[in-house]
């Protein structure tokens, strides 16, 4: 099932939490080769789990964790604006229907279908907390990722103007249907605007990525 | 029923605020426009100082005051611990402090439907921007549907200025408009489509929507014409 849950309330769920930043360990220490911190704990955590951000977990049927994304808004400090300010040119983009989305994360053990519910709670997160944007730093191979999730790229800019490496505008607002949940019919007349933007390119010489 | 032309009035009118003193009457102005009962804007600085403006009698504000309702107001506890807008009836009324709290408010005028929004500033400043009406839930939740993104950002343009008559604050670090948020409004401002403008700078619309969002938020405008008009008369593109 899903969870949405910010990092003030992470006691309340210790186990899934753990479980959560080892698939993090996981996948972007073990598995992508960033240059993340992993603490004694074996856990992977940065400056912006401490900033009280919104998780949205995957939670597997024994307890332990599937999958998750973690969001902050961008009038507070963000990824895009601090780590990946060479994708903006240095120019903050910063408003309080815009949020950042990082950290997207799978467990080994997710079943195919724990990536569509991701995509179901980003735009759950968009309706009900009225976000009218997200937007994130991705490492090129995730574009295979977003691309499986039915948020086919429509169309890319590639540019180096401005600072901007590439840039890449993501975000065909119609899903697949992902779950029988009544609010899927309503997708496509609510989400015209859905604009999941991506950064693209990774950031050197930090291998660190959202 | 709130046209973006009000609104945009209200924002003129609180960017030409200069003293504490007519933020009060922009709060009031926000209820008139949006047909609701209440209002209000509530932070507390630093210095531990509080700056409240809004609408609310005199008894409920000294009453809140003298039981130091902060502790147990959910609406304080609960958005303190998020980021993003919460209706009040989403929030845990469950405990007995609680209820009794909300008794004493609807005494005191209070509405039984309310919104709150709160806002994180600068330096872990903490803000909250509310309002409050009586109605039922079906009127409210349309209301809701219909104004919340204008709430949300009156409410941090109300913050931005609130900020603004902080004693001893640091020189304003105002955000400027990147080369591309520029282009984007003067080619807009011209007459350009969104596709046109996506297709002249080569970038997606999507990116361009953000380009957008965010120019709109540094410029303090609740849309996009309202946002070239500002651009404009602040002498930041020319068309």
């Amino acid at each position: 099932m899903l969870r949405y849950i910010y990092a003030r309330e992470l006691e309340t769920c210790a186990d899934l939490a753990h479980s959560m930043f080892l698939d993090r360990a996981d996948q972007f220490k073990t598995r992508l080769g960033w240059d993340v911190q992993i603490d004694d704990a074996g856990e992977e955590r940065d400056q912006y789990d401490a900033l009280n951000p919104l998780y949205v977990m995957w939670e597997m049927p024994d307890g332990s964790h599937g999958g998750s994304m973690r969001f902050l808004p961008t009038t507070g400090p963000v990824m895009v604006n601090e780590v990946f300010d060479n994708l903006t040119g240095g120019n903050p983009i910063s408003s309080p229907l815009i949020w950042e989305c990082t950290r997207f994360c799978l467990s080994r053990e997710a079943g195919g279908n724990v990536a569509g519910a991701l995509t179901l709670a980003g735009l759950e997160i968009m309706r009900n907390l009225n976000i009218a944007h997200f937007a994130g730093g991705f490492d090129r191979r995730m574009v295979r990722i977003i691309a499986a999730l039915a948020l086919a790229p429509r169309s890319s800019g590639r540019q180096a103007q401005a600072g901007i490496k590439s840039a890449l505008g993501c975000g065909n607002t119609m899903p697949r249907p992902i779950t029988a949940s009544p609010c899927a019919q309503e997708f496509p007349r609510r989400f015209r605007s859905f604009g999941l933007i991506c950064l693209l390119g990774v950031p050197r010489p930090r291998r660190q990525c959202a | 029923m709130t046209t973006k032309a009000e609104l945009d009035k209200i924002l003129k009118a609180l960017d030409a605020t200069k003293t504490l003193e007519g933020l009060q009457g922009i709060i009031e102005s926000i209820c008139a426009e949006f047909g609701i009962d209440h209002a209000m804007y509530h932070w507390v600085d630093s210095a531990g100082d509080h700056y409240y403006f809004g609408t609310y009698s005199d008894a409920w504000t000294t009453q809140y005051q003298t039981k130091n309702y902060t502790r147990i107001d959910p609406v304080v506890l609960g958005c303190y611990q998020r980021f993003h807008p919460v209706d009040w009836k989403r929030l845990d009324w469950s405990t007995k402090s609680a209820r009794e709290f909300l008794k004493d408010a609807s005494e005191h005028g209070v509405g039984n439907q309310g919104y709150s929004i709160p806002i994180r500033g600068p330096n872990g400043q903490f803000a909250l921007f509310s309002v409050s009406h009586t109605c039922e839930d079906e009127a409210w939740e349309k209301f809701i549907e219909d104004h919340s993104r204008d709430l949300i950002l009156i409410g941090h343009y109300f913050n931005r200025k609130a900020l603004e008559f902080e004693p001893d604050r640091r020189p304003e670090q105002a955000q400027p408009l990147s080369p591309r948020e520029l282009d984007a409004l003067t080619l807009l401002g011209i007459g350009y489509s969104r596709a046109q403008v996506a297709k002249t700078l080569s970038i997606s619309e999507h990116t361009l929507r953000v380009y957008i969002e965010s120019a709109r938020f540094k410029l303090g405008a609740l849309n996009t014409t309202h946002a070239i008009a500002r651009a404009i008369s602040a002498g930041l593109i020319i068309i």
